[in-house]
């Protein structure tokens, strides 16, 4: 039952070394920002699995119903944050692969590797 | 005290942040320019007050929007931030002080306004690094300058910066997640995001394998933002191909700041907690901190174009920030700290004279720079001075860190002062890399197919050579009189270790 438990921290996990591993594993550089972004929405899955309070509710405060069990709503603001940084990042990723391409004709790294050392 | 000078911590990161789109507003001719040297110039004014406030009354607090820690995002100027803030503000301001003169070979003009944003951005987020509080704040601070920083390098002429900041992007966003995942779990377990309200709480956790990960985290997450060998990787790419204005004012401060942000959590959040925390970041750290300032100078040697040279040399420099703090003794903090600002001293002025040769050769390869000494010949004494700086030589700043160092090793009695061999072997391979550079520019003759023929003068601006023996005098000043950053260090260190 305990690994059933923690499915959300497992699927975090897995998440975040397969993102790992596209970084690192592939030549193409659009993959490789694929791959950085499934990484860094693994760390937004821990945030929110995490401010999951159990029979919680959202985190509104009710007129008729004063003793609500609230779940913590201060992981979604903070991973809200951490989404726009993370849209941010990406994007300005992308638009130096444009760059990339029409500077070099090519977004695979060994490819560039090799025009840059003739 | 005053009312405005309360807000110096706030003013010190919203200055920055607000002139970035008036930048943009003011457009080109030169006004985004000035607005953004002025806005930097404030920023370093501020810092100096700040310094000046520390000193007198210990570190300040500084409640954002009122809201009283730890619900609310708290800034805290202690000395070793005054320190970091002087040292960013400084940087950029001499930076920025030769942009005007540097960035117009580079940069197309249309686009220097949107250029000088992107610089504002980072000083602001360099800036909220140091001055935040809150472990979350930092991450977004640190990810605001990181997203300017790109932009920065990428601006470079060559194609090959493209490819460097993509490098630099992809491994620095990786290790701001690294941190970002330390931070969540720490969450988890204490609640709280505030420093100082984390280190209390972490000793109610019961379980302290979780803080132990988020710990492995941080502190990868920020050894490879502050590249720290061997996560280096992104380093020499990004101050090679950067701009040169870039250049000078990415190396001598942004790994600083992360390594700040380093130590802060090693020592003032784990180490209380964690038992024998701090005997295993010293294991860790201090064979990488060795193994960088052998490695980084080795490489550095065999190294021809000058700024990939230099950035070699900082990942050395960055080994012997790192050698100190393993030391984990007051005399070992208080030299890495203070290495922190004297190699930020030294090896900006070292860029700065690279900017300034940029006025003239396009080429800055050893043998493109041959009997640069007769067309530049301030320049290029400065760039001496400055070497001697890099190298440690008595009488410039850079003695001071290493003259430090080489006592807080000798107090380790015989093991310790067998660290001493790979520190001076590290720096006499600086010597001979210096020399290299100089030897070519004094004792050789131009190379026949130079770009620039001719004997006759051609200096940088008078302009760039005022900033870079500004930059010259504070080394050889800061070298005979060390005091501000040794006494800022000093209790720097002291309040790192002072934790129960």
């Amino acid at each position: 039952m305990e690994f059933l438990g923690l499915y959300n921290y497992w699927v975090f996990a897995i998440l975040l070394m397969t993102g790992l591993y596209a970084v690192i594993s592939r030549a193409n550089l659009v993959k490789k920002l694929i791959g950085m972004s499934i990484f860094q929405s693994a760390v937004f899955l821990l945030y929110i699995s995490m401010d999951k309070v159990e029979g919680g509710t959202a985190p509104i405060i009710q007129a008729n119903a004063p003793d609500q069990l609230y779940s913590n709503p201060l992981p979604q603001v903070l991973i809200l944050t951490a989404i726009v940084v993370g849209i941010a990042t990406l994007s300005l990723g992308l638009a130096i692969v444009v760059r990339i391409s029409e500077a070099y004709g090519t977004i695979e790294e060994n490819e560039m590797r090799e025009m840059d050392e003739e | 005290m005053s009312p405005l000078s309360v807000h110096l911590p706030a003013l010190q990161v919203v200055v920055p942040l607000l002139t970035a789109p008036l930048a943009i507003l003011l457009g080109q001719r030169g006004l985004a320019w000035a607005a953004a040297t002025a806005a930097s110039l404030f920023s370093f004014a501020v810092a100096v007050a700040l310094v000046l406030q520390v000193g007198d009354s210990g570190a300040t607090s500084y409640e954002m929007g009122s809201w009283p820690a730890p619900y609310g995002i708290e800034l805290i100027v202690d000395e070793f931030a005054a320190l970091l803030l002087l040292i960013v503000t400084g940087a950029s301001s001499l930076a920025l002080l030769v942009a005007h003169n540097s960035l117009v070979k580079e940069i197309a003009e249309d686009r220097q306004h949107l250029f000088y944003t992107a610089w504002l951005l980072a000083l602001a987020g360099l800036c909220g690094i140091v001055v935040s509080g809150d472990a979350f704040n930092i991450f977004v601070f640190m990810e605001i300058s990181s997203l300017a920083t790109y932009i920065l390098v990428a601006g470079g002429p060559k194609r090959q910066a493209l490819s460097a900041v993509f490098k630099y992007l992809i491994m620095g966003t990786i290790g701001a997640t690294f941190y970002l995942i330390g931070v969540g779990l720490i969450y988890m377990l204490t609640g709280t995001l505030n420093l100082a309200d984390m280190e209390a709480r972490i000793h109610e956790v019961s379980d302290l394998n979780p803080i132990l990960v988020a710990g492995g985290f941080i502190t990868i997450g920020l050894a490879l933002k502050a590249a720290v060998f061997p996560l280096h990787g992104w380093l020499p790419g990004a101050y090679t191909y950067a701009p040169h204005a870039v250049t000078v004012f990415v190396a001598a401060c942004s790994t600083k700041v992360f390594l700040y942000v380093l130590l802060r959590f090693d020592f003032f959040v784990f180490q209380g907690n964690l038992p024998g925390h701090i005997a295993q970041f010293s294991g860790f750290i201090l064979p990488l901190a060795i193994a960088a300032a052998l490695v980084g100078s080795a490489i550095a040697l065999f190294e021809r174009d000058l700024k990939r040279l230099l950035a070699y040399s900082s990942v050395a420099q960055i080994g012997y920030i790192m050698f100190g703090a393993s030391l984990v003794s007051a005399t070992g903090l208080t030299a890495g700290i203070a290495h922190m600002f004297n190699h930020a001293l030294a090896k900006g002025t070292l860029f700065l004279a690279v900017a300034s040769l940029a006025t003239t050769y396009s080429t800055l390869t050893i043998d493109g720079i041959a009997g640069a000494a007769k067309r530049m010949p301030f320049t290029m004494a400065a760039f001496v001075v400055a070497g001697l700086s890099l190298i440690g030589i008595p009488g410039t700043a850079g003695f001071v860190g290493k003259w430090y160092l080489v006592l807080a090793a000798v107090e380790g009695g015989v093991p310790g002062a067998l660290l001493v061999v790979p520190i001076l072997a590290s720096s006499v391979m600086a010597v001979l890399y210096i020399w290299k550079i100089v030897e070519s520019a004094y004792f050789s003759a131009q190379a026949p197919n130079a770009e620039v023929q001719g004997n006759g003068r051609s200096e940088a601006p008078w302009w760039v050579l005022t900033v870079l023996w500004g930059a010259v005098l504070l080394n050889v000043y800061f070298g005979l009189e060390p005091s501000l950053p040794l006494e800022l260090a000093r209790e720097a260190a002291a309040a790192l270790l002072a934790r129960p």
